[in-house]
């Protein structure tokens, strides 16, 4: 396979660079011309609104580390420090601060979308995999992050979550000593948890990379559903899709701006504000926003081990979603039942949110048991039986005959199509 | 996009020649170019000294202590500051050089060097300007070089008590901070 590649492009330069090392071509096949079904709708913005979010999260973490300390007696005045003295020390704290809930927003949204059209399926599972493995890095690096400033809620939101480990009988104690290179959360936890979050972000970036080329193997997904058959249901990425990305980037950017801005501490808590004491936990301990739900399953049982076998569980669940649904069906547009239950698992999650924001006291301990009740049960036993027994609605013959037929088959875009379309 | 596989999407006109689309595309380009570069800012504005930096630009120095032919350092802005008291020997024989005999010549007079009235105290950034280096020669016991006033142990440069370059490769003089007496026996740097 030695040899210099052929390069198409005009400008000398990027023709001589090209030639030894086709970048050049590989961007204009991936993201240039790339064929992508026509029909998607904002919901395929958030992918890329994720990876703009990863870049944020990056820039302003690194120059963050410039003046961070990851040093218990010093870690929280270093963010003080940050917020008083570093010129725009504030802006890039809080973009970075707001930018980890905005990234758990659009990852959220981009999941669900994936849940609903059936992006997991055949014969995309091993990118769906990739976007678990994502998910849990994702989760890891702002649990880490979230105890740099060492505020309350970051030594006891350590301290709890570490302690999930010691649920397992035997080695579970001793795990815990080894997360925290110690008897307590300390010195030795503080500097490895910042030296391990200044590097899942780069192995995110990795895994980004396979789940991408898994997609640009694969093809989208799109709200339909249904193969790319032929040319005529295609776009090339650009301009159709840079532009369409590019508005969802704006309006993404504005709502970040608006939080930054206007309610950069809405999100946090304010035990934050007061620095780590080892010896006096905070009255009401909370996880950020993006762990409620898992941490309302965490407590929805009595028993310590279930309640971390739950939370994990319901996580690990979605590795093996390709192949606990059985409909070969993919979007929920043509599964009249899955349909109707697809909310459900929406206001499941959503409703354990509100149970992880509120003491395990009377009618929260039942919502959390609900909730907790719904997701596995929509997992495990809905899914697999109703593949088996919904009836689908007939599919389009194709994805250009959906679009095209309820607009009668008018000219088209330059470049969208070589040929008329016949009237559906 | 020149290239063949953009072609049909490039939005030139049939000929190549200019249109609406083209203008469309350069406005959101330079667009989407200045708010990244206006983005770019705080960022690169966060690596200039912090608010807590800039605020320990000053400090006071005592004079009693230094006896005389000999020299202390004092940090200021985290760089080392000479203080050293002159023998009258020394002073003589610093004003008495000529602009003529300097590498650099740029206040290259002593009393350029000195405050009018306190002639025995030089004040100098020991820095050496060649690369970077402390000098030595602050106590009468290190090596001073030829001329009397500083030596620089990493590539053998010299300086005469009022702190001009004699010898190379240094090229310039060692600056004088911005100080000021404050009493007989008390200067402000900075
Ligand atoms: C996946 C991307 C990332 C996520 C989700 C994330 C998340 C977080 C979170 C939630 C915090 C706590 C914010 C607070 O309450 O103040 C934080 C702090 C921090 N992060 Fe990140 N981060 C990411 C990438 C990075 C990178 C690449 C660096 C580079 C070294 C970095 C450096 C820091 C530093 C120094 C802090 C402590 C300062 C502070 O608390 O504001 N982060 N991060
Ligand atoms: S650094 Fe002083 S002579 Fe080179």
């Amino acid at each position: 396979m030695a040899g210099l590649h052929k390069s198409d492009f005009a400008n000398p330069v990027i023709n001589w660079i090209d030639t030894r090392l086709p970048v050049f071509t590989m961007m204009q096949k991936e993201y240039g011309v790339f064929p992508t079904p026509r029909n998607f709708n904002y919901f395929w913005n958030f992918g890329a609104l994720a990876m703009v979010n990863l870049v944020i999260m990056i820039a302003t973490g690194i120059f963050l580390a410039m003046n961070y300390q990851p040093n218990t007696e010093l870690a929280f005045a270093s963010v003080q420090h940050i917020m008083r003295d570093v010129n725009f020390g504030w802006l890039l704290r809080y973009v970075h601060q707001n930018g980890a809930s905005m990234f758990f927003i659009v990852t959220y949204v981009h999941i669900a979308r994936g849940l609903y059209y059936g992006s997991y399926k055949s014969p995309r599972e091993l990118l769906w995999i990739f976007g678990v493995v994502i998910l849990l890095l994702m989760m890891a690096t702002a649990f880490m992050g979230y105890v740099l400033p060492w505020g309350q809620m970051s030594y006891w939101g350590a301290t709890v979550i570490t302690n999930l480990f010691s649920a397992f009988p035997w080695i579970g104690p001793k795990i815990v000593t080894l997360l925290w290179g110690g008897f307590s959360v300390d010195q030795p936890t503080l500097n490895r948890f910042f030296s391990l979050h200044y590097l899942l972000p780069f192995v995110l970036v990795a895994v980004i990379f396979l789940h991408i080329a898994a997609l640009h193997i694969t093809g989208s997904n799109n709200p339909l559903g249904i193969d790319v058959k032929t040319p005529q249901d295609t776009l090339p990425f650009h301009p159709y899709y840079t532009i369409k990305d590019s508005v969802g980037i704006c309006v993404y950017l504005i709502v970040f701006a608006i939080l930054v801005f206007f309610a950069p501490n809405y999100l946090g808590d304010p035990n934050n504000f007061i620095e780590a004491n080892p010896l006096v936990t905070p009255a009401d301990i909370v996880p950020e926003w993006y762990f409620l739900p898992f941490y309302a399953i965490l407590r929805s049982v009595p028993d310590k081990l279930l309640g971390v076998c739950l939370m994990f569980g319901s996580i690990l669940v979605l590795f093996v979603l390709p192949w606990l649904d059985t409909s070969p069906v993919r979007s929920a547009r043509f599964r009249p039942i899955y349909r109707l239950f697809f909310p459900l698992l929406i206001i499941s999650v959503v409703v354990l949110g509100m149970c992880g924001a509120h003491k395990p006291e009377g009618i929260w301990v039942t919502l959390s048991r609900l909730g907790t009740f719904y997701y596995f049960f929509h997992f495990l036993v809905l899914l697999p039986v109703l593949g088996k027994l919904e009836k689908p609605l007939p599919l389009p013959e194709s994805i250009s005959q959906a679009v095209l037929g309820g607009r009668g088959g008018g000219p088209l875009p330059s470049g969208a199509a070589a040929k008329p379309m016949e009237k559906a | 996009m020149a290239d063949t596989h953009g072609a049909a999407v490039s939005g030139h006109g049939p000929g190549g020649e200019v249109t609406k689309r083209d203008m469309i595309k350069l406005v959101a380009t330079a667009g989407a170019a200045i708010g990244v570069g206006a983005l770019a800012w705080p960022f690169i504005d966060s690596m200039n000294p912090s608010a807590d930096v800039l605020a320990l630009s000053s400090v006071e120095t005592d004079l009693k202590p230094i006896a005389e032919g000999s020299g202390i350092t004092v940090v200021w802005q985290g760089k080392p500051i000479f203080v050293r008291n002159r023998t009258p020997a020394e002073i003589k024989e610093a004003q008495a050089v000529q602009l003529s005999q300097l590498i650099d010549r740029t206040d290259g007079l002593d009393k350029q060097r000195v405050k009018a009235g306190h002639e025995q105290w030089i004040v100098l950034i020991g820095i050496c300007t060649h690369l970077g280096c402390v000098p030595l020669g602050n106590k009468p016991s290190d090596p001073r070089g030829e001329y009397g006033g500083w030596f620089c142990p990493c590539h053998g440069s010299q300086y005469d008590t009022s702190g001009r370059v004699r010898h190379g490769p240094a090229p310039l003089n060692l600056p004088v901070p911005p100080y000021a007496f404050t009493s007989d026996t008390k200067i402000k740097i900075g």
